[in-house]
């Protein structure tokens, strides 16, 4: 498996302590955009655990994927703030509009969406994050124009990451 | 920027360190701050900072272009401030790369007309000192209202959040030139690990985390513990939805904390501590492995710091994206690399912690509190706030309110003066309902009750709890019904699944007011609904659990009728669940300009142009975009 061969230099950087199984899985998850099987018996035979105790965590915890994610994550946030003013709407827009729809995962693996509970932005809620961008005030209309501008077959349009307008709530 | 070449040794090095950073706090040359935590970046503010940046290196005049976090006006990100010597400091708000150049241009003059407000000096609660900016009513800034006299920060008082907004947190002088790193000096040169633990004691601080156990008693159940060595924890698993204190100071004054936990690991005999951030704090991460290689660098962590043979170590240990591992004995199991599953308590983590060690964990505000508390006596922090919860809380104000903020407050401040004058009340004329405080094993306090005061204890006795700080305001249209339905979810997905009660309790929970919200439940359900919340609680445990049905039992409580409306008249009065409502379009309104036609996503909305359009049922998912987006208000919902 040639890919694996990305995954030593990773394993050297560690020592073989227990209290680095999930520093060693976020390493991994951050270069391959999720977890695959041979990886995590690497691990298990480098930390001297247990293939089920990596599994284990690798399943606890949400940051964790063992299926391949999209090229862009998009994680849409369902905090209190975000819910109280329409999160859970804007979440279903883009579960639309990137075609992952509830599988999380768009087909052409462009997009996995997430939701995701508080980025902490609730001030400018509903907000969601695309990689590293996070974008605020959304609604469902602004939703669009955020997943063209990172789809490649599609025009990026401008998007206001912020509205100097009050949003109208819903009624 | 570690600009810091040499060790600081002794007293002398750090007034020599504190030259240096008021030189950058306060240059002779005008300065552009601009806020860039992360919620000033959601709202582009790295945009006006580049274009800031390139529009002084355009004119080649010598301001300073910093950055420094977040001040807490939410509302108005992203900020903008000009520090021109000799005039009070000025604030811009929803600043555009555009108008940002137009500004910066126009020093020495100042845009006033787009100011916000100004400052004209600050104060600095650790050390009591205050600095003017300029001479009081010299007419500079006439008109302009100043910070102190806005509703939003006239009931601040700023312990934790002193250098929010004020310093750049990038700079380890800026945080020293504010006192900062002193009262470690004095601890570690002036008094013995005792006094040190008797004044946190006197203080009368209490965890900022939620439950609110006295710092001092556990500070010294650690010190007592048999076992070495110790550890320092600071936790910084913020997971509360609607929370976001602790990433306000992560972000805007990693050193605080550095400083706190060095001083709690002294009076605690401990040499190590860990920060543990939650992975969604990506900046915290980088901010806080960043002010630890500065206090490395500038010998303020490491050997014998201040050369009084104490040693201590800080590391990051960045959290994998689970709720429970706020709750102290999962946090210690993930850093031990395991799934986070709460413990058995007794023993304590005060006992039998990190490695089977004595260890004390303590949350980010209550180490941001400590080096306040160790440089003006916890006799002056104890005058702060009510007899039993002392000093002030910092609380997000979010939801359905006019200035969403990062605030503040003496403790004992009510839930009528932060709404209503600090948040000033709920925008667009409608009414405020309630307010929602304690994240997921909180409740929702009705807007008749806010006259009561902010503490541990009044909350408590409302059926809320304090929490890490979370408000979330909710106006008149948000469903009770659905919010506790969000909880809920939210509560099933985060069960760790150790505890039957929790795992399953939840989840029949969930089912029930799910079943409500659809106009499909029985009044039976609400006494069904009491008796598994009492099974849930007493049968977890972990705190999950055990307030799990709190968000239940509140809206329960305060807002029965709303259920009630649900069960009998199959009604939602805040129109919300989508099964109890129908969107429909008022052929008089309607222009036909089909904006609702391109947003639908279930091809619902039939019509022709510039004529009336109508929705047809049973395509519509009712997900309300057409309501979002109609400008004539056409679009009805019953």
């Amino acid at each position: 498996m040639p890919e694996m061969e990305a995954v030593k230099p990773l394993l050297a950087q560690f020592k073989d302590e227990r209290a680095n199984l999930i520093p060693i899985l976020q390493e991994i998850q951050a270069a391959f955009s999720y977890l695959p099987e041979e990886a995590l018996r690497r691990v298990a035979r480098k930390l001297h655990v247990p293939v089920t105790d990596v599994y284990q965590v690798a399943t606890f915890y949400r940051c964790f994927s063992l299926k391949p994610r999209g090229r862009h994550l998009v994680q849409v946030c369902l905090g209190t703030a975000c819910h109280v003013r329409g999160g859970d709407l804007v979440l279903e827009r883009t579960q639309t509009e990137t075609g992952a729809g509830l599988s999380g995962t768009s087909p052409d693996l462009e997009f996995t969406v997430e939701p995701v509970r508080c980025l902490g932005c609730c001030g400018l809620a509903p907000v969601m994050r695309v990689d590293r961008d996070t974008f605020a005030h959304l609604d469902q209309a602004k939703v669009r124009g955020i997943v063209n501008r990172y789809h490649p077959r599609r025009k990026p349009a401008t998007v206001d990451k912020i509205a100097a307008s009050p949003e109208k709530v819903r009624s | 920027m570690i600009s810091t070449a040499h060790r600081l040794v002794n007293l002398e090095d750090l007034h020599q360190a504190m030259r240096q950073g008021r030189d950058l706090l306060y240059p002779s040359e005008p300065k552009i701050m601009i806020g860039t935590a992360t919620c000033g970046l959601a709202a582009d503010a790295e945009e006006v900072l580049h274009a800031v940046r390139e529009e002084v290196a355009n004119s080649k005049l010598p301001y300073q272009v910093t950055e420094t976090g977040c001040i807490g006006w939410c509302s108005q990100e992203p900020l903008l401030d000009i520090c021109i010597p000799g005039r009070p400091r000025v604030t811009y708000g929803r600043m555009k790369p555009g108008r940002a150049r137009e500004i910066v241009r126009a020093i020495p003059e100042v845009k006033r007309e787009w100011a916000l407000a100004m400052m004209p000096g600050d104060e600095n609660t650790l050390n009591g000192a205050h600095v003017n900016y300029c001479v009081p009513h010299n007419g500079h800034m006439d008109g302009l209202t100043a910070y102190k006299d806005l509703p939003l920060f006239k009931r601040q008082l700023r312990i934790v959040l002193r250098n929010c907004g004020i310093i750049n947190p990038d700079n380890l002088e800026e945080y020293i030139a504010r006192g900062g790193y002193h009262a470690l000096w004095h601890a570690l040169r002036k008094h013995t690990p005792e006094e040190i633990l008797n004044e946190v004691k006197r203080s009368g601080l209490r965890g900022r985390g939620g439950a609110g156990f006295p710092t001092g008693v556990k500070w010294q159940a650690v010190r007592d513990a048999q076992g070495e060595p110790k550890y320092v924890i600071c936790n910084a698993d913020e997971g509360d939805p609607g929370a976001y204190m602790d990433r306000g100071v992560l972000e805007g004054d990693p050193h605080s904390v550095l400083e706190g936990m060095t001083i709690g690991g002294y009076a605690m005999g401990a040499h190590e501590g860990i920060i543990y951030v939650r992975e969604e704090y990506p900046l915290a991460v980088m901010r806080m492995k960043q002010a630890i290689r500065q206090a490395q660098d500038a010998g303020l962590l490491g050997q014998s710091i201040f050369d009084s043979g104490f040693s201590f170590e800080i590391r990051v240990v960045k959290g994998a994206g689970a709720f429970v591992c706020g709750e102290e004995t999962a946090l210690i199991r993930s850093i031990e690399g395991k799934v986070g599953e709460p413990q058995q308590r007794p023993p304590y983590p005060a006992q039998h912690g990190l490695w089977g060690k004595p260890t004390c964990i303590n949350n980010v505000e209550t180490w941001a509190n400590i080096a306040v508390i160790v440089q003006r006596g916890g006799d002056w922090f104890s005058q702060i706030g009510t007899a039993k919860s002392k000093g002030t809380k910092v609380f997000s104000l979010v939801g359905n309110i006019e200035n969403t903020a990062l605030i503040e407050v003496p403790m004992g401040t009510t839930l009528a003066e932060i709404v209503y004058e600090i948040g000033g009340g709920v925008p667009n004329g409608r009414a405020c309902k309630a307010v929602q405080t304690g994240g997921p094993s909180g409740g929702c306090i009705p807007a008749d009750k806010f006259d009561l005061p902010v503490d541990y204890d009044s909350l408590n006795q409302a059926g809320s709890i304090m929490g890490s700080g979370g408000m979330i305001v909710m106006d008149d249209h948000t469903c009770m019904v659905d919010i506790a339905k969000y909880f809920l979810e939210f509560l099933e997905d985060e069960s760790c699944g150790k505890c039957f009660t929790c795992r399953v309790g939840t989840q029949r929970l969930k089912e029930i007011v799910t079943r409500i919200s659809q106009g499909e439940g029985k009044e039976e359900d609400l006494d069904l609904l009491q008796d598994l919340s009492w099974l849930v609680r007493e049968g977890s445990l972990c705190g999950l659990g055990q307030t799990a049905p709190n968000p239940v039992l509140s809206t329960l409580r305060y807002f029965r009728s709303e259920y009630l409306a649900h069960i009998r008249d199959r009604r939602c009065p805040a129109h919300r669940c989508r099964e109890l409502i129908t969107f429909a379009i008022d052929p008089v309104l309607c222009n036909g300009c089909g904006a609702c036609v391109q947003i639908c996503s279930g091809k619902a909305i039939l019509g022709e142009k510039k004529k009336p359009h109508i929705i047809t049922q049973a395509q519509c998912t009712k997900c309300g975009a057409c309501l979002e987006m109609c400008k004539f208000d056409a679009v009805l919902v019953h």
